[in-house]
């Protein structure tokens, strides 16, 4: 048990696969079953959540965070669905658009945490609320139209595993590539662990946070062009409906990543993903009431860190 | 109080203007009004500080002050005789939830930004649970009286400075920037950091408890009255020069900038960019503002005989 608790990354896993036992037993003792289908459907689910959660990974480690990725979710949706306009021809321009602007607003986030120097918290809290000024501004509802060929993204399944979910796969595993394997890697983990130690070794530190709230951006546009998918249209709450922005965090820290930065990774956000998609697919199950759920996600959240806080205390003292 | 005097100047500039664009400002009933808006951010924002400067977040007032007014409706009910023994029960309720954040915080060690969040999602849910998914009930009389009459918001408001600025004189606001400021050295110079912390964060839960009993008086009964109010404090208390990470700032600039905030609300609202475009240029100008203050401090440090 010690050993499993020692290293965050397993012990989520761990938290996962007791999480889906009991799951299994309650929702049986229920008179339910829980079957592929359901498996199925916490993929679906999750695969948004899951793929914002992998870009704020990214900021998180480098030693930043975002809060703009709900309303930029919700501007990606919109973006997208309007340049489509209902014709398969233009799904390729709109995505393009679609990333184009995500990789602007990162990189407006990046610049103003690293050039300005502003706190990242009023720094994407502050662009989070500008985009949602223009949001309120141009829009009141649903708009734009996405073609039934796009909608394959948010709906079809290849075999058992829908697209959302190999989409989701893909991105974490390019990040996951990213952070091990590449030089960027190293580097936001040494920016994220000491800002200065990591300027003194010769890093250009603006460039990693940059290039970390760009990339984070991505990954929120990325999850709008899927919610796009699978509303058919864009809409200007679907990104804070979801709650994108705290519950990407939460995810992130529940799966060990460190909210200081320099400590954690892809693998673990995933478990954190998976974990909080599983209770919800069980509570659904169990027919809980959502404001119930609610309760238990808060408990989780803190009793889990509070977990890996002791751990990381004990081996550093 | 050297960093506080970009945001007085701020302050000053947009009272005059908002003066300038609607006379009915400078009578003493259109400032009581002003007052009496200003009074539950305000507030927040001081209790905000606490628990900012000793190097914390508190994301949880928002859904507590929600928290405070559904349970106040429901438990009052138009019944006159329980306003006081609700009002009491509020103000444990703030105490109890600043209590739990602040011991999680300090003696679990989990980060208070995590702490705070999942009080946020603990509390709105166990109060809707509660009351079956929307506010029931109604508030007395006697409960309104606090955040109507002008007369009362405001002096609840001077009494919460004034005890802010006692506080911050006392030997408990200088150990609580100490705390923030380098928590070993504070340690390690017989500091009780853990102590005063858990103190900031029962500050910061009274505050929403006392901003939770203005507002229901003011706005009326709703899910949405506590909405982002927890950002809205943040973002007053970062206005007044108070850094995040803790040990610099001082509470009556967390307060101006809560000021702030709302006479640029007022500004924009007399200019007629109410509702969309307010977030944007909000946006904006919290941005510029905080930049602006980063860019300034070293200059600052460098001649500390003048300003």
């Amino acid at each position: 048990m010690i050993a499993l608790v020692a290293n965050p990354t397993r012990a989520v896993y761990a938290a996962l696969i007791a999480t889906l036992a009991i799951g299994w037993a309650l929702v049986a003792f229920d008179g339910g079953t829980f079957t592929l289908n359901d498996l199925v459907g916490i993929q679906q689910r999750s695969a948004a959540l899951g793929i914002v959660a992998v870009g704020q990974t990214l900021a998180i480690l480098a030693g930043s965070l975002d809060l703009s990725v709900a309303y930029l979710i919700s501007l990606v949706s919109l973006v997208a669905a309007e340049t489509m306009a209902g014709q398969s021809s233009n799904i390729l321009t709109a995505v393009v658009v679609a990333l184009g602007v995500s990789a602007l607003v990162g990189l407006v986030n990046g610049v103003v945490i690293t050039k300005l120097k502003v706190h990242a918290f009023i720094a994407t809290l502050g662009v989070a609320l500008v985009i949602r000024g223009v949001l309120d501004h141009l829009y009141d509802g649903p708009a734009g139209r996405v073609p039934v060929d796009f909608q394959q993204l948010g709906y079809a399944r290849i075999g058992p595993i829908p697209v959302a979910a190999i989409l989701w796969a893909a991105v974490a595993a390019g990040v996951w590539f990213l952070l091990r394997r590449t030089r960027f890697g190293h580097r936001v983990y040494a920016v994220g662990g000491d800002v200065e130690v990591a300027r003194l070794s010769g890093v250009r530190t603006d460039r990693v946070v940059i290039a970390a709230h760009v990339l984070c951006s991505l990954c929120a546009g990325v999850a709008g062009l899927l919610l796009a998918s699978r509303l058919g249209a864009g809409a200007p709450t679907v990104g804070t409906d979801g709650g994108y922005d705290l519950e990407s965090i939460a995810a992130v820290v529940l799966g060990g990543t460190a909210l200081a930065g320099g400590r954690g990774g892809v693998a673990g956000t995933v478990g954190g993903v998976l974990l909080l998609a599983v209770l919800d697919s069980v509570f659904n199950q169990l027919e809980v009431n959502s404001f119930f759920k609610d309760v238990v996600r808060g408990v989780v959240i803190v009793v889990a860190v509070a977990v890996y806080a002791r751990r990381t205390g004990r081996r550093a003292s | 109080m050297k960093r506080a005097i970009p945001i007085f100047v701020v302050l000053a500039g947009l009272l005059v203007a908002i003066a300038a664009a609607n006379p009915f400002f400078l009578e003493p009933a259109g400032f009581l009004a002003f007052l009496k808006r200003v009074a539950p951010l305000a507030i927040l924002a001081a209790g905000q500080y606490f628990v900012i400067v000793s190097g914390e977040f508190d994301l949880s007032v928002g859904s507590l002050v929600t928290v405070e007014v559904v349970v106040a409706a429901r438990l009052i009910d138009g019944d006159e005789a329980m306003t006081w023994p609700v009002l009491v029960l509020l103000v444990v309720i703030g105490l109890l939830v600043g209590l739990v954040n602040g011991l999680v915080t300090t003696k679990l060690r989990v980060p208070s930004f995590i702490t705070t969040l999942g009080a946020m999602l603990i509390l709105s849910g166990a109060v809707f649970l509660w009351t079956g998914g929307a506010p029931r009930g109604a508030l007395s009389q006697g409960f309104r009286v606090f955040g109507r009459e002008g007369v009362w918001a405001v002096a609840i408001l001077v009494l919460v400075v004034v005890a802010a600025v006692l506080l911050m004189r006392a030997d408990f606001g200088r150990t609580l920037v100490a705390a923030g400021d380098n928590e070993k050295a504070a340690r390690l110079s017989g500091v009780r950091v853990d102590r005063v912390r858990v103190f900031a964060f029962v500050l910061s839960g009274l505050s929403a408890a006392v901003a939770g009993i203005l507002l229901g008086g003011f706005a009326g009964v709703s899910a949405q009255v506590g909405q982002s109010l927890e950002f809205q404090a943040i973002t007053a208390v970062v206005l007044g020069g108070v850094v995040l990470g803790g040990g610099r700032g001082h509470v009556v600039a967390a307060i101006a900038g809560a000021f702030t905030l709302e006479a640029l609300f007022t500004l924009l609202n007399l200019h007629g960019i109410s509702g969309a475009l307010e977030y944007a240029v909000q946006g904006v100008i919290i941005i510029a503002a905080v930049a602006v203050g980063g860019l300034r401090l070293p200059s600052l440090r460098l001649s500390p005989s003048k300003v």
